[in-house]
């Protein structure tokens, strides 16, 4: 080697600095944690506890129980205690500030300033694109060569010759998200994740195929829930596939508006029922119940009260959290009316009220308290919900509507002392009427199965919020549904006629399977449906005689009772109680062979998309090609784009599994 | 005795924490200081170190042993690097005009007060290929092993390693008046 180049070595080795002990160790932290995470996904078991498990379901009462139970939150907890012993003052306290501020002194200038820019500031700022983006990428010629101010053109000339600005310098990209003024940046691929991920997600196995002469009736609880779908989503675009714990079919299914027939006036909701052809298996049939609830008119509804609960967390610090939360509510706003009450509550080290119930009419004093949001320290969540929930009582008046929006990463750690209180309280909330609803956002320490029971318990909905056009979705276009309660726990009931179906099976509903006699007990807590809410359940199921039945018939089996002189293949009992109300009414309907609709195909084909991702035995070699094929024709009228997008992620998904 | 890096390596992709944790010791150092070659910021070394880190368990998976672990490794961090690159460069179409001018200016100062030296900005200036193969060369590969991690041939090599030379000789008899 010449010995110019042993001298640009010495000079090389000279010039490389250390590297920074604090970052050092919180990437290698990072290795480990991930390291970890991912044995965790390769053997099939999680290192969570709150994973519910088989044997003990004991109803919705007890599948709360069972998502929370004392030990396993106590033990989750502990296990999430030490990881933030571990990981958050590094990750909160010391890390992003300190990232921040070295970035401000070497290149990244412009975090701190431009998020508390005026408007007006920010406009005339852009006017300067030009001026700016220059000194951007010449300053580090223009330093080099000392040019004088003057010699601005040698100093763009040089641009040209410069490799790209070496990074994305990512303070900056908060900045313009902070501000909010489009999606796109917000959507912008992050760089992998800053924090130790700490994810949990609520499930159970799937459901087995049952056998109808053993067990002829399915008991579940409606679930209007979607967080699921955007949670893969958010994985699929991020380029991986997700973690199966987060893929929850119903909720994949239920993200979808279909074409249901509307409910006879008076009534709540109307349920539809279809049976089809199994598109991965010839010899079984899907049994489609559609459920469409009411949509009362907008002007008639009650004033809303409304309280927001934000995280204001140091892990809400990521442009996909706090700043597309701010945005998101900026959004929502704009569909309430005037004598609707809000008011916002953060949690982050103590709790605090950050805007008093204000009408929704004052826009200029609701902005500017969202716009003061900074987030900082650690998670407070059970004193501001505790707050939260005396704001909402304080402002109730008779008639209201209540409704508390926690808006959080799912760190919801610090100052939970005791995860069953925590439930009860809520459900104790849930019965003055006070409602609770779950918006998650952000990933990395998303807590899937804290949000999911939260909302279970306050009667709310839970939604994962990735980019502003689901903010739309779930806020603007569907706010009727996450605000106004239509029916309270609906359950569902199917009792298969044994005579004409061999074995069943439920997709999707794992986490909310109830017990036969819980059916008609009205103490049992189920879903709630929303004004114009849709919830759609698919069941496969094998006709007597198919070649398709997994199970032999037995050889001692019990004497044939089945009433074979009907073709009915089920029958559908629906109970709901209206709001305010403690008593249930019952809905009846049989399922026969000749109920068929067109509609069941897209729901059919997210069906196949959520059991491929989970790995599902049941499907054959039916395969990403399929549902895409499947759902492509069967797409029909796709006025928001919704199911344009699902094929796109199948197309992705379909790539992926095939690393 | 020490085991070696290769053999920590493949027991850590068959799920072995302890030897993960081991090698990620070992190596550290050396992918920051190749991370800082390939980047010329102290700031974007540990970022795209971390990002590394990030996603090195999962990569580690694929690892059979074939090449050296260290020479693996730093083809994952070229191409990390590579990645890193287009995005800041999309990146950069997208948030160009969010900047101030006045902020702008003073970061300028700010870096022109942390003296950087010559040769990381003449590194910086050269085109991205050039950079990559020289960081690697000074970082006591050889040009087989270098084409190796950039997949391109030994030849190809030397002959990026003369032009990074020819290149940075023309800036320094600029740069000396």
């Amino acid at each position: 080697m010449s010995d110019d180049l042993d001298d640009l070595k010495d000079m090389m080795n000279a010039a490389t600095p250390r590297p920074d002990p604090a970052r050092r160790a919180e990437n290698i932290a990072l290795a480990q944690k991930n390291f970890e995470i991912l044995q965790g996904s390769r053997d099939g078991a999680r290192p969570t506890s709150n994973r519910p498990s088989e044997g003990l379901w004991i109803g919705v009462k007890n599948m709360l129980n069972t998502l929370t139970s004392r030990a396993g939150l106590t033990a989750s907890t502990a296990i999430v205690a030490v990881g933030l012993v571990a990981f958050t003052p590094i990750g909160d306290t010391l890390l992003r500030p300190g990232q921040i501020a070295e970035r401000d002194l070497t290149q990244a200038p412009v975090v701190v300033p431009v998020v508390d820019q005026p408007q007006e500031q920010i406009a005339t700022a852009l006017g300067r694109t030009e001026t700016a983006d220059l000194d951007t990428s010449g300053r580090l010629q223009a330093l080099t060569e000392a040019a004088p101010a003057g010699e601005a053109e040698f100093a763009s000339d040089s641009i040209s010759t410069l490799p790209a600005p070496a990074s994305p310098p990512r303070a900056k990209m908060a900045a313009p998200a902070d501000n909010s003024v489009m999606g796109g940046i917000v959507a912008e691929p992050m760089p992998p994740m800053e924090l130790p991920n700490t994810e949990e997600f609520a499930n159970a196995d799937s459901n087995p195929v049952h056998i109808v002469s053993e067990d002829p009736v399915s008991t579940f609880s409606i679930d209007v829930d979607t967080a699921s779908y955007a949670v893969i989503r958010n994985s699929l675009t991020n380029g991986y596939l997700p973690n199966t714990d987060a893929i929850r079919i119903e909720e994949m299914v239920n993200y979808f508006p279909y074409a249901y027939p509307t409910p006879d006036a008076g009534a709540a909701f109307r349920p539809t029922v279809s049976i089809t052809q199994t598109p991965w298996n010839a010899d079984t049939q899907l049994v489609q119940i559609g459920i469409q609830g009411a949509v009362p008119d907008v002007a008639d509804r009650p004033p809303l009260n409304l309280v927001f609960l934000i995280d204001t967390s140091g892990s809400m610090n990521s442009p996909d959290k706090l700043p597309l939360l701010k945005q998101s509510f900026r959004l929502m706003l704009g569909q309430l009316r005037p004598e609707d009450q809000v008011a916002i509550v953060t949690y982050a080290g103590s709790a605090g009220q950050v805007l008093a119930p204000t009408p929704a009419g004052e826009r200029v004093t609701i902005l500017a308290a969202l716009d003061n949001l900074g987030a900082g320290g650690s998670t407070a969540g059970q004193a501001g919900l505790q707050q939260a929930y005396a704001t909402a009582a304080a402002m109730a008046k008779e008639g209201d509507v209540s409704r508390v929006i926690l808006a959080t990463d799912g760190d919801f750690n610090v100052g939970l002392s005791d995860p069953e209180a925590l439930k009860d309280y809520i459900a104790d909330k849930r019965e003055t009427g006070t409602y609770l609803s779950v918006l998650g956002f952000g990933r990395g320490n998303l807590d899937d199965a804290t949000m999911q029971t939260l909302a279970q318990n306050g009667n709310g909905q839970a939604a994962y919020i990735d980019t502003l056009s689901e903010a739309q979705k779930v806020l603007v276009d569907q706010l009727g549904g996450a605000l106004f309660p239509i029916a309270n726990d609906v359950k569902i009931q199917v009792e298969f006629n044994p005579a004409q179906v061999a074995e069943y099976r439920l997709i999707g509903y794992e986490t909310r399977r109830l017990r036969r006699e819980d059916f008609n007990n009205d103490k049992v807590d189920a879903g709630d449906i929303g004004a114009g809410h849709q919830v759609t359940a698919l069941y496969e199921v094998t006709p007597v005689g198919s070649p398709a039945q997994l199970s032999d018939p037995l050889r001692y089996g019990a004497a044939e009772t089945a009433d074979s002189s009907t073709d009915e293949l089920g029958f559908l009992r629906l109970r709901y109680k209206a709001p305010g109300s403690d008593t249930s009414q019952l809905i009846e309907t049989p399922i026969s062979a000749d109920t068929t609709r067109s509609e069941a195909g897209f729901a059919t084909a997210i069906a196949g998309f959520g059991q491929l991702l989970r790995g599902s035995d049941y499907l054959g070699d039916w395969s990403y090609d399929d549902a895409i094929a499947l759902a492509n024709a069967t797409k029909g009228d796709d006025p928001f784009g919704y199911r344009a997008e699902a094929i796109q992620l199948m197309r992705l998904a379909a790539s992926l599994s095939q690393n | 005795m020490k085991t070696s890096d290769d053999t920590l390596a493949l027991a850590a992709a068959g799920g072995d924490a302890s030897a993960f944790s081991n090698l990620l010791e070992r190596q550290y150092d050396r992918l920051f200081r190749l991370c800082f070659r390939l980047t010329g910021t102290q700031a974007d070394a540990e970022d795209l170190t971390q990002d590394i880190c990030a996603a090195l368990p999962a990569k580690l998976r694929s690892y059979r042993g074939d090449a050296a672990i260290t020479t693996w490794l730093y083809r994952l961090c070229v191409n990390a690097a590579h990645d890193r690159r287009r995005r800041a460069a999309t990146h950069a179409r997208a948030a160009s005009g969010w900047g101030d001018w006045e902020v702008n200016r003073r970061a300028a100062d700010g870096e022109t007060a942390e003296a950087v030296d010559w040769l990381m900005q003449a590194m910086r200036a050269l085109p991205d290929d050039l950079r990559d193969t020289l960081a690697l060369v000074l970082d006591d590969m050889t040009h087989a092993q270098a084409g190796e991690i950039l997949n391109v041939s030994e030849g190809t090599i030397s002959w990026r390693i003369s032009q990074a030379k020819k290149q940075l000789a023309q800036m320094r008899k600029e740069d000396t008046p």
